[in-house]
């Protein structure tokens, strides 16, 4: 497993270390917490789901858009209260991605979502809903930055 | 054994009603000695979120699966596990989860596996106590931790593995009760849920296909007996006495048909195939059907 996350950029990098640093048995209610913390919809998106991306690869009903202004990536995501999981997964994006520029989102890794020693607390799939995630974020922001 | 079965007249109609309580029931219930609650979900994050006053969290990925094989906990695994928990083998065990009860069911029919007595599903799962205002507490249960005895797991009775399928092609009766997308072959994943490694889509030959919903009513619980009946021994063409064997993707949603057939139609030999389409989709040689129909059993 490669725990070589050097090349994060620093906001992402303080996170993955929240979780690594923290003893396995808490860091589901560090995740939690994250949960907590995914920040409300803008309102333009919140009566206009339409204007976000389905991310089917997450096992519950969530939505993103990714916007980018004076080359800062701000990626939105919606979950719904009762996919707690997913919403922390979110949070963790929108949190470590919000104000990145363009290329720094495209260089995090795909498999991202595996770096935050999650694997022995939660089953591959659900990890894959992050990675999907991740992915349709790094696409809009392709079609954005062009 | 254990606490008197809910008398509700829903539940008198099936084949073994003290299989399933009601929210209501739970509630009045709640804190009795003897009965123990446990949530089973498949967000691992939920039962955090809240949970219903005393109960205990048991997580399919972590605690009821074996970290290395693919295959469930021990013996010595589950008494470990259930010990941890507080639970004696006498003890009358109500579990309830998201998702219409999908990894409850599946949690009891690992139960199930180790012959715990008395175990009973919440019939509508959190969903049907949530949407009744019923209480909620994120303060977790002090455990005192019990001796649940080492009891060996009978794979005999309620678990089918491959080469069984295999050998009873023809011979038993298959519910495939995933999607009808995925039973068809168009996709080897449920709607809106990622791959999960099938190399082949569709069907196992016979299967016939009854999306596990199909048995849910609007509430959230089972629908009544006679629907029940309609479906499965009218649209599926199960007869009373037949061996059936159900499987999904994974087994957890056939465990919640499993527990249909077993505890609320009364079938007496009813296995779940919990190898389900991540294992038949990637087999070598095994017959596959796509389509619509449930196709022919191979000749031999």
């Amino acid at each position: 497993m490669s725990e070589d996350t050097t090349a994060l950029p620093v906001q992402l990098q303080e996170i993955v270390e929240d979780f690594t640093s923290t003893p396995p048995s808490e860091r589901l209610q560090l995740l939690l917490e994250f949960s907590e913390e995914l920040p409300e919809l803008p309102e333009r998106y919140r009566d206009h789901p339409e204007l976000m991306e389905p991310v089917p690869e997450c096992q519950s009903p969530v939505f993103v858009v990714t916007e980018l202004r004076d080359g800062h990536v701000h990626p939105y995501i919606s979950a719904p209260a009762e996919a707690p999981t997913t919403r922390g997964f979110g949070s963790v994006l929108a949190q470590g991605l919000d104000g990145l520029s363009a290329d720094e989102v495209r260089s995090i890794p795909g498999d991202f979502a595996f770096s935050l020693g999650l694997t022995q607390l939660i089953s591959p799939l659900r990890l894959h809903g992050m990675t999907g995630l991740l992915a349709r974020i790094k696409a809009q922001v392709d079609r954005l930055a062009g | 054994m254990g606490i008197a079965a809910d008398p509700n007249p829903k539940f008198q109609q099936y084949a073994h009603p003290e299989r399933l309580v009601s929210t209501e029931w739970l509630a009045q219930h709640l804190g009795e000695p003897g009965l123990k609650v446990v949530e089973s979900d498949e967000d691992v994050l939920l039962y955090e979120t809240g949970h219903i006053p005393g109960a205990l969290k048991i997580d399919w990925h972590t605690d009821l699966n074996d970290p290395v094989t693919r295959d469930y906990v021990d013996g010595e695994g589950f008494a470990r596990l259930l010990s941890s928990r507080g639970i004696s083998r006498d003890d009358t065990v109500v579990i309830y989860g998201d998702k219409n009860n999908w990894w409850a069911a599946y949690a009891l029919w690992v139960f199930t596996l180790f012959g715990h007595p008395d175990v009973r599903l919440l019939d509508g799962g959190r969903a049907k106590w949530e949407a009744e205002g019923r209480e909620y507490t994120t303060e977790r249960p002090e455990i005192a931790p019990s001796e649940y005895p080492v009891v060996e797991r009978d794979d005999t009775r309620v678990r089918a593995f491959r080469d069984q399928v295999l050998k009873a092609l023809g011979t038993e009766k298959l519910v495939d009760v995933r999607s009808a997308p995925e039973y068809a072959g168009e996709r080897t994943t449920a709607p809106d849920y990622p791959e999960e490694g099938a190399l082949r889509a569709g069907h196992i030959p016979t299967a016939a296909n009854v999306p596990w919903a199909r048995a849910v009513a609007e509430d959230g619980g089972y629908r009544t007996r006679e629907e029940l009946e309609q479906l499965y021994l009218g649209e599926a063409g199960l007869s009373e006495g037949d061996d059936v064997i159900a499987y999904c993707r994974i087994g957890e949603r056939s465990s919640h048909t499993w527990f249909a057939l077993t505890h609320l139609l009364g079938f007496e030999n009813v296995r779940n195939y919990d190898g389900s389409w991540t294992e038949w989709g990637s087999l070598v040689g095994v017959p596959v059907v796509q389509g619509a129909e449930p196709g022919e059993a191979p000749g031999r």
